[in-house]
């Protein structure tokens, strides 16, 4: 598989089929750099979530080749995957937040997962909960929030370790317009820190809210390249890196 | 604004992340499983170090005794015999002691069959009794020969090793003991079965806490502890209250057999080591269920990728 060096993921002919169903993913291709901003766009049922579940590591791809930050995923032992998933954020999109924990703790928990001090843990927690404006409900059950602020907890929880890749799904579902832009705000500000982001929408009108996003677009499990963020040589300019389909 | 990542370290996940699975406590049905559990499994492990300490103070007890009946049921014959079977045993060296039973301790003993009667010796004739213990442990060999000397010179002599007749009594002893093992490992198992189910319950319960944690890293093994440590607190509550309640019931029992009075039993008080035995039983109880939790979880996580 080709690509550039300084990529973070490659997809290589990656297919996925649940069970003995058809494929709900076929012949997937594709690049991502370090610091990119994508959206992954598609009607309900093409795929997106699926692909979503890979790039998080939640499902192995029945056939093809992934590459993450170097490694081949596919021969890697299940012990070494948690390693991985600690480089990357997600944002679910009905949350997923710990009903028994407070804000703070469930922010604090990838923190604690990666066996960091608990008296190292607050400053960040409080200064990441203030960042997404919920500073005074650090200590609030996510069944006493509202969608829009479990949405914002959700996202601090996936950006607090500082991943290197944001995967993001329908992370603006749930919430009114101006709260949506507002988390895309939060998704920008994290892409300019080097985070490569990875959002999940059906919402063609966020694609314009992120000038300099890039495009995939899934198909009934096909991936189309309307931005040409994923060809070889791209056809934008400002995206000045290796990549194919 | 963002923690730096750390490398990847085996850590419980402190604090309040250790809580995040509710815990029933003594509000839910484990604690109190554990602690029947235990209460028996206190219960079988006395009663089988009791036992063991009967019949190992018993052994003790009768180990080279023997016991010289003189069945003559002439008086003066009787006694004549019995002089010459105490001087049989005082010219060998391998008497550590003799005692003849002393008739009133022999009428003492037919009393509760015979009545009264029993003290009038010239009324019932009752063989006299030697009790006789050697040096050395008592071989058939070492019986027989001594039985055929004495027989020579004792004619109404019946000589018998005291481990002989009380060998069912052995018998049944060491059978009870296999029964309270057999108990314990029973009940051993049904702990694990219950904490197996608990385990998998709670699992199922939890599923979507457990699938957040390990999509946000968590290895098998974090995982695997929030539920070790939380069937740890139920299977430490429950052991505590299960050894109160067997050592309740133990204290109950050993009340009623020492009333009994007899030395068999006297024998099976428990010693300081059989307390540290039955100490650790809810030790035990709490480190099985902790095992039990933990490869249950394992077991089951390692369905996810």
């Amino acid at each position: 598989m080709s690509g550039g060096a300084d990529s973070i993921v490659q997809f290589d002919n990656v297919g996925l089929r649940y069970g003995t169903d058809r494929e709900v993913l076929s012949d997937i291709s594709f690049t991502l750099y370090p610091g990119s901003f994508y959206f992954l766009t598609g009607a309900s049922g093409a795929g997106k979530t699926s692909m979503l579940r890979l790039l998080y590591l939640a499902q192995r791809p029945t056939r093809g080749a992934i590459r993450m930050f170097g490694h081949d995923l596919i021969t890697q032992p299940r012990k070494a995957l948690p390693e991985f998933r600690r480089r990357i954020g997600t944002v679910f999109q009905d949350f997923r937040l710990v009903p028994h924990l407070s804000a703070f703790d469930n922010v604090a928990l990838p923190l604690r997962i990666t066996g960091m001090r608990e008296s190292e843990i607050a400053k960040p927690v409080n200064d990441m909960l203030e960042w997404v404006g919920l500073d005074h409900r650090a200590h609030a059950r996510p069944a006493t929030l509202s969608g829009g602020e479990q949405q914002r907890v959700a996202i601090a929880r996936a950006v607090i370790a500082r991943p290197e890749i944001l995967v993001a799904d329908e992370p603006t579902g749930n919430v009114d317009p101006e709260m949506a832009v507002k988390l895309l705000r939060l998704f920008e500000a994290l892409n300019s820190l080097g985070t490569t982001v990875v959002v999940a929408t059906h919402d063609v009108h966020l694609l314009r809210k992120v000038p300099d996003s890039l495009i995939m677009r899934l198909d009934k499990g096909k991936l189309s390249d309307p931005t040409g963020a994923l060809r070889y040589p791209p056809k934008r300019e400002n995206i000045g890196r290796e990549a194919r389909v | 604004m963002m923690a730096a990542r750390s490398p990847m370290r085996r850590t419980a996940l402190g604090g309040s992340a250790s809580r995040m699975l509710p815990q029933a406590r003594i509000a839910g049905p484990m604690p109190w499983v554990i602690a029947i559990m235990i209460a028996l499994t206190v219960m079988a492990a006395s009663a089988g170090l009791a036992l063991n300490n009967v019949a190992t103070n018993a052994r003790a007890e009768i180990s080279g005794g023997i016991t010289v009946q003189v069945v003559e049921g002439a008086p003066a014959s009787r006694e004549r015999q019995v002089e010459r079977a105490l001087s049989f045993f005082a010219q060998r060296d391998d008497v550590a002691s003799m005692r003849r039973v002393p008739d009133e301790e022999l009428a003492a003993l037919v009393e509760p069959w015979l009545g009264e009667v029993a003290n009038e010796t010239e009324a019932v004739p009752t063989p006299a009794l030697i009790d006789v213990r050697l040096s050395g442990p008592l071989t058939a060999e070492r019986l027989r020969e001594m039985r055929s000397e004495l027989v020579r010179m004792v004619p109404a002599a019946r000589l018998d090793a005291q481990a002989g007749w009380l060998a069912p009594v052995f018998d049944a002893i060491r059978s009870l003991q296999y029964l309270a093992m057999g108990l314990i490992a029973l009940l051993a198992l049904t702990s694990v079965a219950a904490v197996w189910l608990a385990a998998r319950s709670a699992l199922g319960s939890n599923r979507d806490t457990i699938e957040v944690i390990h999509h946000l890293g968590g290895t098998d093994g974090q995982i695997a502890r929030i539920f070790q440590r939380s069937i740890g607190i139920d299977a430490a509550l429950g052991g505590v209250a299960g050894l109160a309640l067997g050592l309740g019931a133990i204290f109950v029992l050993g009340q009623q057999f020492a009333d009994l009075g007899s030395g068999l039993v006297g024998g099976g008080t428990l010693g300081l080591r059989d307390w540290l035995v039955i100490g650790f039983v809810p030790l035990f109880g709490v480190i099985l269920a902790m095992l039990t939790a933990r490869l249950t979880v394992i077991s089951a996580l390692r369905r996810m990728l």
